[in-house]
């Protein structure tokens, strides 16, 4: 019945976890092998084949940006092809936040990541449609932490 | 104790590290470090260290010891912690954890901060990971919110409460009232979250669904909205206005519109309007082309819109984006039942499709490709199949061949199209055949009895080919054991002849029986062969001879046995060979299809006659029960005859096939010998006698024979028997229900039990019948069955 995203995954080419979202309860140990799967079977696809596989009851999209796959578990029911574009606008989002966002910027400011991803999708559906209305909240929930924070930590990304 | 550095030094210092040792021991430190600052009770970086130990946990390392200073910090007043808080929350905390549940007072309370930024933190993380228990307690606090003035609340209010009723479907009542009036909503977020959420409600609770319905026409409305409004820079989507809340808006009217003719009605201009005017050059609008033709083949839409929809995915098919042909072959899978003659149409492409390099898309064109199949095509369809099997992917193999045999035995215009059919498919991919494929085929092949020169000739051609795929190996040598005289005849009308001779067919046995790829069956085969064809060839005989005595010591214990016991037949049996090995009838083909041995029927306790166990003739797979032929030296059924001959026999009892039976050791075989019996019901002219036989430590076949003592005759008659618990009991079919007056035929009825825990064995008998137009039912209990040997 419910048909939501399961979880969001982004991995490097080399395997390397950068990020996790889960939406339904598993044990570190389901988790664990999820992301094994995952890896294994995207890394494994040569290029110019289509973003959609099958694994077990779940249809798998993905899609690569630069040296990020962004990976994601959907229900039965779920229309793949929008699936994509909410990939696409999550990438948009980062984008837009870090300015040519690369994955270092994702791997440094990972708890950013997490809260863009926040504003953006929640339990698995999509929260938010508009580009603009992520974007301030974002700008506006940074700006309270500032304020509130006596030291700044880390406003800006350093390498 | 190095002090603690900032979060990005410290992933620095991780990510230089050389060798994964090295990096434990980087992560060591500062776990330490950070277990250190936790500790601390007021500390300026506590934000820093927990986003360190996040961080840690991602790179996979234990980070449960930071469970409670998310608890401290979700509570504290700052912002910049209860985010990382939170975010710990999230990351570190599900349902199952025991500390979830502290941190319910501070979701209940930032709920209500005066913040919208620290209210969002608390919904977000109850959407995320709030337990049924957390959700039911905080349940009115969401509906509250879900009535707020504020936008960016309510938006992220209704995807808590979506979350809420997925824990507690009950809780669904209480929000529908609030979920209906956010439909007038402007705000792009809101609306999506209460499209999410009236879907949730509805598919959860067929009484809201009903109520719902009413919704559609609003729901119309909105969407004919989105569709012909301008260019809206906040929402576009490569001219799309707001794909995402357009798919979810159809997929509610997919739901309301469900088996209902007037909400169906109502939305159907709409979907036309969307299917004709989105544009379909980009995935945005393909997205939103597809879910309206999954609304549309889902609802009682109009035949003209339906043929709309299929040809959507018609034209999907043809487009260069592979994920675009990819769910269209899903989509057509779908409805290839429903809609056959409409997918048909664009069978071409689906065909094309098995060509793609993509292996998912190869496989859902497999797939599709073989549900398409039908009487008519069935020619041009096998080619491509065919064509397919020989280029397939390893592992779309098995279920390619799987599924052309399928169609094979449905559709197949000739048999010799049928055995052609199945030879180029065990020459192609043997190895991936299912085990049945080789009785199947050597049924299929005995069946068609005008083409066993055919066959044989063909088969032995592909033998002398290739002896590696062991499928095709072994219907051949059975063949060619089977058919040698017509191979050795050479004349067929259908296939060039080719003279062949006795040494040639004996070297072709021989070189299976001795290559190390025949695999242990195979040999079986060719051995059997070779001993078959000593009556079938005129001047190799003593060739023969002397393979079987060699095999006599072979250090495989099968074909040993084999060996010695045809060595028999021919020295101390040599007179019963020819009968022995004379050519098989034909095979009754099994109607269930299922590899003997298998029974549908289930053990009964208490129980009515039982009818027949589904019953196999033992259609022996040739594999090892050829061997039956030759089991004379024992006690088989009827020499020389394959067993399925003898399956039916009068009482449609089943033959040893049962698994009740495999317990009981076979004992149809044994002879009867004289058992005491004793008399159970004298009453009304029935004389009921029981008498008992004993097969083994725990089982007992107990015979009940019937006769009648009037003068009139008694019908109907049937008995019922049950049993104490532990014992498994099998009514076997009686000899019939008829009693003819003064007793001058009997009706027996066998029942089998199996006592494992050899208990007491007590059966209670009921019998009826009908005897001069009365009915009589009566009951008699035995509380011992005799003693028996």
């Amino acid at each position: 019945l419910t048909h939501l995203m399961r979880f969001l995954l982004l991995f490097s080419r080399q395997g390397k976890l950068r990020l996790q979202k889960w939406f339904t309860p598993l044990t570190d140990r389901e988790k664990k092998k999820v992301i094994r799967d995952m890896m294994m079977m995207v890394l494994a696809r040569p290029p110019r084949t289509c973003n959609f596989l099958q694994w077990r009851d779940l249809k798998i999209v993905y899609k690569r940006y630069a040296s990020l796959y962004f990976c994601t578990g959907l229900e039965d029911q779920d229309n793949e092809l929008l699936t994509l574009e909410v990939l696409h606008r999550y990438v948009e989002l980062l984008d837009k936040y870090f300015g040519n966002v690369c994955e270092l910027d994702i791997i440094f400011n990972f708890e950013k990541a997490y809260f863009i991803l926040d504003e953006f999708l929640m339990g698995g559906e999509i929260l938010e449609t508009s580009r603009m209305a992520v974007a301030g909240s974002l700008e506006e929930a940074d700006t309270l932490q500032e304020v509130k924070d006596q030291t700044v930590y880390y406003s800006v990304p350093q390498y | 104790m190095s002090p603690s550095v900032p979060l990005q030094e410290m992933i620095r210092a991780i990510r230089s590290a050389r060798t994964q040792c090295e990096e434990r021991g980087v992560i060591q430190r500062e776990c330490a470090a950070i277990r250190a600052q936790f500790r601390q009770a007021d500390n300026e970086g506590r934000s820093h260290n927990l986003a360190k130990l996040l961080y840690v946990h991602m790179l996979g390392y234990p980070a449960h010891f930071g469970q409670m200073e998310c608890v401290r910090m979700i509570a504290s007043p700052r912002y910049s912690e209860k985010r990382v808080g939170y975010l710990g929350a999230m990351m570190l905390l599900d349902e199952k954890q025991d500390a979830s549940l502290l941190i319910t007072n501070s979701i209940k309370n930032d709920l209500s901060h005066s913040s919208q930024f620290v209210q969002s933190l608390a919904l977000c993380t109850l959407a995320c990971m709030g337990s049924a228990e957390m959700c039911r307690d905080l349940a009115p606090e969401i509906d509250k919110l879900l009535r707020s003035s504020n936008s960016y609340i309510k938006k992220k209010a209704a995807l808590c409460a979506v979350h809420i009723v997925r824990k507690v479907n009950e809780l669904g009542e209480l929000f529908a009232p609030a979920a209906r009036s956010l439909l007038s909503e402007k705000n792009h977020g809101v609306l999506h979250g209460a499209v999410v959420l009236i879907t949730e409600l509805c598919e959860r609770s067929p009484e809201t669904l009903e109520r719902f319905r009413k919704s559609v026409p609003e729901l119309v409305h909105i969407m004919k909205g989105l569709v012909l409004s301008g260019y809206s820079p906040e929402h576009d989507v490569a001219g799309i206005s707001d794909p995402f809340l357009q798919v979810r808006i159809l997929r509610l009217l997919r739901i309301l519109g469900h088996n209902n003719e007037v909400a169906s009605d109502a939305m159907n201009d709409l979907l036309a309007q969307v299917a004709t005017n989105t544009d379909s050059t980009k995935t945005a609008g393909n997205a939103v082309l597809y879910e309206t033709v999954l609304t549309v083949l889902d609802i009682k839409s109009e035949s003209g819109l339906r043929v709309l929809a299929v040809n959507i995915l018609g034209r999907f098919l043809l487009n260069n984006d592979r994920n675009i042909r990819y769910i269209a072959m899903t989509s057509l899978q779908k409805i290839v039942g429903t809609d056959h003659i409409a997918v048909q149409r664009h069978r071409g492409t689906i065909v094309d499709c098995l060509k793609d390099p993509d292996a998912s898309v190869k496989r859902r064109a497999l797939e599709l490709s073989l549900a398409l199949v039908s009487a008519s095509n069935i020619r041009s369809m096998m080619k491509e199949l065919l064509n397919f099997l020989s280029t397939c992917p390893l592992e779309l193999r098995a279920q390619a061949a799987s599924g052309i045999f399928a169609a094979a035995e449905r559709y197949s215009p000739s048999q010799r199209w049928h055995i052609d059919t199945i030879l180029h498919v065990l020459t192609t991919a043997g190895g991936d055949v299912r085990d049945e494929t080789v009785p199947n085929l050597i049924q299929l092949i005995t069946t068609a009895s005008e083409l066993h020169c055919y066959t044989v000739h063909k088969l032995y051609r592909a033998l002398l080919q290739d002896i590696s795929q062991q499928p095709l190996v072994q219907v051949a040598c059975w063949c060619i054991g089977e058919y040698g005289d017509l191979l050795l005849k050479g004349d067929c009308q259908e296939i060039e002849p080719v003279q062949v001779n006795e040494n040639d067919v004996l070297d072709a046995l021989e070189t299976v029986l001795q290559s190390h790829m025949s695999s242990p069956t195979t040999r079986g085969f060719a051995l059997t062969a070779t001993m078959k064809l000593s009556t079938r060839i005129t001047e190799n005989v003593d060739r023969i001879r002397s393979i079987v005595s060699i095999y006599g010591s072979c250090i495989d214990l099968e074909l040993q046995q084999r060996a010695v016991e045809y060595n028999a037949l021919f020295k101390k049996y040599d007179h019963m060979r020819a009968a022995v090995l004379e050519r098989m009838p034909i095979m009754e083909k099994n109607s269930t299809g299922q590899t003997n041995g298998e029974t549908t029927g289930e053990l009964v306790k208490e129980v009515q006659p039982v009818k027949v166990i589904q019953g196999q003739p033992p259609t022996q797979p040739p594999a090892s029960q050829v061997c039956d032929l030759l089991d004379l030296l024992g006690d088989s059924n009827d020499s020389g005859k394959p067993s399925s001959s003898s399956a039916q026999s009068s009482n449609n009892t089943s033959s040893p096939g049962g698994d009740l039976l495999d317990l009981l050791g076979g004992l149809d075989l044994m002879p009867p010998t004289p058992v005491p019996t004793i008399p159970v019901y004298e009453k009304n002219g029935v004389n009921l006698t029981l008498s008992c036989q004993k097969q083994s430590e725990t089982s007992l076949i107990v015979t009940l024979t019937a006769s009648n003592s009037t003068d009139a005759d008694i019908t109907t008659f049937t008995l019922q028997a049950a049993v104490p618990k532990s014992v498994q009991l099998l009514m076997k079919a009686p000899s019939g229900d008829h009693l003819p007056a003064c007793g001058t035929v009997k009706v027996t009825q066998v029942v089998v039990l199996n006592n494992p825990n050899k208990v007491n064995l007590k059966m209670r008998i009921r019998v009826s019948f009908t005897s001069q137009g009365v009915a009589f039912q009566d009951t008699v209990q035995v509380d011992s069955l005799p003693e028996c040997r």
